[in-house]
């Protein structure tokens, strides 16, 4: 929809982040404001908040490749895991919180959301969509695990232990009492569209998903 | 060989050190964690590149226990290269083309800041173990001495490794305002139980020595050769991860094709940790060992914060980067991961990165590439944070 299309693409700012979800989160946070970003990977995000738009930014990335080569760019990134890290932050110590595309990878992503309210104003959380009517093809046609993303991994090799649909993820958090300020779906070729009353069609039609939550 | 005739600056005429002196706490002895006071007191340190004009540029890099302020130019006594070449120079990590580096003997030590073998004023004889126990706390309130000296209000960075690194998270947290980022690589916020067993160890093999003469040994014209050198061998043996040392000596034998079925060094390993030993002592104090060994068990950061180390660090702006090395079982990662968290816990800004390596504590001295790149990059970010462009070292308003 061009009305959609007209407000989002000045959310999507980020035009040096090769990656769609990451321009689109970068649109979501303040200039000036303090974030940490949880899985930050090469720190492309991170990089990009901290120079384009005067953020405090901090990241955290399990990989030691990863955290070295963000540091050795003059990232303040720690090596670290969202599983057992996050716990040692203070409440409210950023105004946001990221987690892009990691969630399914962490062994209880329900505390780790819990974690990303309780340290940041906000958090944004970006996963991909294993409701998206492809997905559901693969295993309806094929009869075998969907393989989504670049990645490729196998079933019985990816490290992506928990993986979950829009749906699923909306009710989580109505489980853990968060409000959804904002959700996007996003297409393939990365046209985000908010998310209407139940989220059907986005679950449907969106490969990719962002979440902007709060606490109350 | 007699001990090497290292100048003691309180007297006029002394032979000079290269690099620089300067007496401090001359109106006002320093206050000792001790309880007791010291003062006036040389500081001998050296410097590398230009402090620009707002003094901003300038990086205090803190040595190790055996270290000293011999940092780039080459030693007096051994005539070898300075200790961390690798790290300090024109286009290093620590580039002297910008930033103005400085590098002081701690208090206790023995290359010409005030340590317990310089002349004791009241009596007119080396001080020996009348010298006033110190702390790490108390090296780093003299270098802030020095600092007010030289009218630097505050560091750019404080690098430093193993009991440098202690050094530097006690300037974060003992002097937040006057330093912007530290370094702090290869240590941690505690001497652990087993590294003060190693020193204990180290102090036990020099006291033993009938030329300790209870410390008095300069007095009496004496030196514990062979205590300090089997102390040296001991703490060498912790510097070097099991892999490092196999891959280097293995059970090769030295200079023989068998075992001698007697005690001479038949193993490459043996006789590589006399060597070690042996010129060690040509260079170095046995009680300023004693000193700075004693300064590094008592150093505990989180003590002074009812074992809360986070409390250190309450509401620092400090920018911290932590580095440990794989291999390193003397200050393991995990040590610096404790000092990770704790910062985590007040929201500092934090780095953080474990280096690969099979070469044990000693890495942070040797040819690692990713350390290198880390460190520059980290002191890029902070450069850049900080307002110090490239070069204006030299065109500082």
């Amino acid at each position: 929809m061009t009305a959609d299309g007209g407000t989002l693409s000045a959310l999507n700012e980020g035009h040096d982040l090769k990656r769609r979800d990451l321009g689109i989160i970068a649109g979501m946070i303040a200039d000036g404001s303090r974030a940490l970003d949880i899985g930050c990977g090469d720190g492309a995000l991170l990089d990009y908040l901290v120079h384009q738009k005067n953020v405090d930014g901090r990241g955290i990335e399990l990989s030691q490749a990863g955290v070295n080569s963000c540091v050795a760019h003059g990232l303040s990134v720690i090596q670290g895991d969202a599983d057992t890290d996050l716990a040692y932050y203070p409440d409210g110590a950023f105004d946001y919180v990221v987690l892009t595309r990691t969630l399914q990878a962490t062994r209880n992503p329900k505390d780790v959301v819990s974690q990303l309210v309780r340290i940041g104003r906000y958090a944004i959380v970006s996963f991909t969509n294993f409701g998206h009517w492809r997905v559901r093809l693969q295993l309806l046609t094929g009869g075998r695990m969907p393989v989504v993303g670049d990645d490729g991994y196998a079933w019985h090799d990816t490290p992506n232990i928990h993986l979950c649909t829009i749906r699923d993820f909306s009710l989580m958090c109505e489980d853990l009492g968060l409000t959804v300020q904002r959700a996007l779906s996003l297409s393939r070729s990365g046209v985000g569209r908010e998310l209407n009353s139940t989220g059907a069609v986005a679950n449907l039609r969106g490969e990719e998903a962002i979440f902007l939550l709060t606490r109350e | 060989m007699a001990t090497p005739d290292l100048p003691n600056v309180d007297g006029a005429g002394a032979a000079k050190l290269p690099g620089f002196q300067v007496e401090l706490a001359r109106d006002m002895p320093m206050q000792l964690d001790s309880g007791e006071t010291i003062g006036p007191f040389t500081m001998a340190y050296t410097t590398c590149g230009t402090l620009n004009a707002d003094k901003s540029n300038a990086i205090l890099v803190c040595h190790a226990l055996t270290g000293d302020q011999y940092v780039l130019e080459s030693h007096p006594l051994t005539g070898k290269p300075g200790w961390w070449g690798l790290m300090v120079g024109p286009g290093k990590p620590l580039d002297t083309d910008r930033y103005f580096v400085l590098c002081v003997n701690v208090l206790g030590g023995c290359m010409g800041s005030t340590g317990p073998r310089d002349i004791n004023p009241e009596t007119g004889e080396p001080w020996g173990l009348d010298f006033p126990v110190i702390t790490i706390g108390d090296m780093v309130r003299a270098q802030a001495l020095l600092l007010d000296h030289l009218g630097i209000d505050k560091l750019f960075s404080a690098v430093g490794g193993s009991m440098g690194a202690m050094q530097v998270l006690e300037w974060a947290a003992i002097f937040p305002d006057r330093v912007f980022s530290v370094v702090p690589i290869a240590g941690a916020a505690r001497h652990s139980a087993q590294n003060i067993a190693f020193h204990e160890v180290g102090r036990q093999a020099i006291m033993a020595d009938p030329d300790w003469r209870k410390g008095n040994y300069l007095k009496e014209g004496a030196t514990p050769k062979g205590g300090l050198s089997v102390a040296r061998m001991a703490a060498h043996i912790t510097y070097l991860s099991e892999t490092a040392l196999h891959r280097k000596f293995g059970r090769k034998l030295q200079a023989r094709d068998a075992v001698s079925f007697g005690f001479d060094a038949d193993f490459q390993v043996e006789s590589y940790l006399r060597h070690q030993g042996s010129t060690f002592v040509e260079r170095f104090d046995a009680n300023s060992y004693l000193y700075i060994t004693r300064a590094m068990d008592y150093f505990d950061l989180a003590s002074e914060h009812d074992g809360n180390l986070a409390g250190a660090f309450e509401a620092t702006d400090v920018r911290f980067c932590i580095i440990s090395f794989t291999s390193d079982w003397l200050f393991p990662t995990e040590e610096s991961r404790e000092v990770v968290r704790a910062l985590n816990a007040v929201a500092a800004n934090v780095s953080f990165v474990e280096i690969e390596t099979d070469k044990g504590h000693d890495a942070f001295l040797l040819d690692e590439p990713e350390f290198y790149q880390t460190v520059s990059g980290f002191i890029e970010g902070a450069a850049e944070h900080r307002g110090l462009g490239a070069n204006r070292g030299q065109d500082a308003k």
